[in-house]
């Protein structure tokens, strides 16, 4: 019995010790300042030089992912133009806190520049604004951190920009008129949703009235369901002249289908795609053109972003101007926001310049 | 031979000795291990390992196990946000997620104790089950506005200093485990029955009743560190500590405790965990990529199991040659 009894004993002091805050009451709705403090920003010098020798270091997701690998890539290049120090860590796996060690460890080696894709955008908060504390700038690039805990946030696309480049290529390969078709991945995707909805906005401007959607597919982001709605689209709709596949998964499909069938030539595809999944429908004539942001150009305007932070260029403010290297001038939008700028359109010209 | 001389000279010793050698070598060698802001980190860091591995330490000396440890954490850290978006207010969360915990611990406990199943079974089970619960209560999402009073004083130090507040929680739970491990008859009952289950239970130790209270304190635990990581973080998340449980195990095995119960002890255990943590620290101050961290973790806990076992078998053919000769002779 006292066996128990001392077990119970040490669970109800456990207990107790939280228990005895319990008078208080601090709930969601009273609780006023939940962010923790960040610290404040100085003011600009834009004519401050870039400085040489800045430690910028990387801190994607998680390492050996093809993509990211593709954007650190471009941020590796940025930093050997600045001749600053590169360097790339990151989690195995790409789990909330894990990150929270790697931005541990930076600050103690002293870098002047993370760059880091949040795995959740709180959970590396309080990391981030003891980096700050200990002066290394912050830019975030991919998925953004909260805008409390990072200097600026490198955005690959608007919303907007996506939406309306995909009315936009929709429309030059129907010829300005006809019948297109949405091959979208599942029916609550968030991102896809938003870009389809902007692009339902902008097929109601003038120029773009004689284009008609006729139906919004939902290939669910898998191979072979996408490949199903393709097909199901095309017999059902036999005046369809563009499938507009605003997923990877789905234009890939799409692609295959129309590559293989009698609609090659006939039916367009476009929308966002990767380039080394595309190549052969590109060759082979079933697809003109798409679109995708440049992920090696998120890494190297992020480098350049890092630099001018570091150097005292810009602070973070909206309407701050910096340079970045070869991708030109940018303006820092409201929350501290850069925008990469309209996607990179691949066609059979230029689709060999890339490989990811 | 004392206790004390007779633990120095088991793999607990080494293991504590180890230990100190890698704290040494690291504070020597790797510049900015050793300052304030580092030692910090790895207490933070080492905070969730060290509470669970507390009770995992006298569950896996009874011959028993739990792997739902991490998945009790999340869950709780599930309920907790999910809780917080309700309106409730946070002194009445966290005593409730204890409780919880408490109550996720009393099913493994059941399962094991009252039905008599395997815990490596059971526990595996509740780890998907209590995971997937937790999903069920938050889903993707997180909830991330905890009050900076709280979620502030879990990553503070005391006066603004280099000693984070989580010490003194660590500091006093491991001596509570420590003398109810290794200073009262309930303790030594534990040794008992992972010699001996049926052996303990007719020199009149209640068996099953004493693992069914471990696994309720192993619960709690894994609650409290659940709320824990959740303010470290301020990010209720349902994959909240996922794969903790096998860092906590590693520890402990690590720390000399045997798999098949009746050995080990917990200031091996609690060195186990800092020469893990300061290990993998170290190594990426050092820019050591994290797969070779991997590497580095699985070989140290293959070692820590094959080493002890290699030394007995070693030993008894030596014991075993000596008998020959005695009997040649």
């Amino acid at each position: 019995m006292l066996r128990s009894r001392q077990l119970l004993a040490g669970t109800a002091a456990t207990l107790l010790v939280f228990g005895a805050a319990a008078c208080g009451g601090t709930t969601k709705n009273n609780s006023s300042d939940t962010g923790s403090p960040a610290p404040t920003a100085a003011s600009a010098n834009p004519n401050a030089p870039l400085k040489s020798g800045l430690k910028i270091a990387y801190l994607p997701k998680q390492l050996n992912n093809p993509y990211s690998d593709v954007e650190t890539s471009g941020g590796k290049a940025a930093v050997g133009e600045l001749k600053g120090e590169y360097k790339l860590v990151g989690p195995n796996d790409a789990s909330a806190s894990s990150q929270v060690s790697y931005i541990n460890t930076l600050i103690q080696q002293q870098q002047d520049v993370i760059v880091i894709a949040a795995n959740d955008p709180n959970a590396v908060c309080p990391s981030l604004n003891q980096a700050r504390q200990a002066k290394i700038k912050i830019v975030s690039f991919d998925s953004d951190a909260s805008k409390d805990c990072r200097d600026v946030f490198i955005n690959q696309a608007t919303t907007e920009g996506i939406g309306e480049s995909l009315v936009k290529m929709a429309s030059e390969q129907a010829g300005g008129s006809g019948e297109i078709a949405i091959l979208s991945a599942t029916p609550n995707a968030t991102n896809q949703n938003a870009w389809i909805d902007v692009a339902k906005q902008t097929l109601k401007k003038p120029e773009y009235s004689k284009l008609k959607l006729v139906k919004i597919a939902y290939g669910n982001d898998d191979d072979q369901k996408s490949f199903q709605e393709a097909q199901g689209l095309l017999q059902s709709y036999p005046n369809l002249k563009v499938i507009v596949a605003p997923t990877t998964v789905g234009i890939a499909a799409a692609a295959r289908y129309v590559s293989s069938s009698s609609y090659k030539g006939k039916v367009a595809i476009t929308g966002l795609g990767l380039p080394n999944q595309m190549r052969e429908y590109v060759k082979d004539g079933t697809v003109k053109k798409f679109a995708l942001w440049n992920p090696a150009d998120i890494g190297y305007l992020a480098a350049y972003a890092g630099a001018a932070l570091a150097s005292g260029q810009i602070t973070g403010a909206e309407g701050e101007k910096f340079t970045a290297g070869k991708l030109g001038e940018y303006t820092i939008g409201k929350d501290g926001e850069i925008v990469l700028g309209p996607p990179t359109e691949f066609t059979d010209a230029n689709i060999d310049q890339f490989n990811f | 031979m004392s206790e004390a001389k007779r633990r120095l000279a088991g793999w607990d010793g080494i293991i504590i000795l180890l230990t100190v050698a890698v704290l040494v070598v690291a504070s020597l060698t790797v510049p900015t291990f050793g300052n304030g802001r580092n030692v910090t980190f790895l207490i933070l860091d080492l905070l969730p390992i060290v509470l669970v591995a507390l009770p995992m330490t006298m569950i896996v000396v009874t011959g028993e196990i739990d792997l739902s440890v991490a998945s009790t954490l999340g869950l709780t850290s599930s309920i907790m946000g999910y809780l917080w978006n309700r309106g409730m207010a946070i002194e009445t969360i966290i005593p409730l997620c204890l409780v919880a915990g408490a109550l996720l611990g009393a099913f493994n406990g059941f399962l094991v104790t009252g039905l008599g199943l395997p815990s490596l079974a059971v526990t595996i089970g509740t780890l998907a089950l209590y995971r997937g619960l937790a999903f069920v209560v938050l889903g993707d999402g997180a909830v991330a506005d905890f009050p900076w009073n709280y979620t502030g004083w879990v990553t503070g130090t005391l006066g603004g200093g280099r000693v984070p507040h989580v010490l003194i929680l660590i500091v006093s739970l491991a001596l509570i485990f420590g003398v109810v491990q290794h200073g009262t008859p309930f303790g030594r009952s534990l040794y008992a029955i992972g010699a001996n289950a049926q052996a303990a239970h007719f020199s009149g130790i209640r068996v099953a009743r004493t693992k069914f209270w471990l696994y309720v304190v192993s619960g709690a635990v894994a609650g409290l560190v659940g709320v824990l990581w959740t303010l470290r973080y301020s990010s209720a998340r349902a994959d909240n500590g996922s794969g903790l449980e096998l860092a906590v195990v590693a520890a402990v095995l690590l720390g000399g405790v045997s798999i098949f119960g009746g050995k080990g002890s917990l200031p091996g255990v609690l060195a186990g965990v800092v020469l893990l943590t300061a290990l993998q620290n170290a190594l990426r101050l050092e820019d050591v990529s994290g797969q070779a961290l991997n590497i580095v973790t699985g070989a140290l806990l293959v070692l820590s199991v094959l080493l002890p076992n290699l030394a007995t078998a070693i030993r008894g053919a030596w014991q075993r040659r000596k008998l020959r000769q005695a009997a040649a002779q």
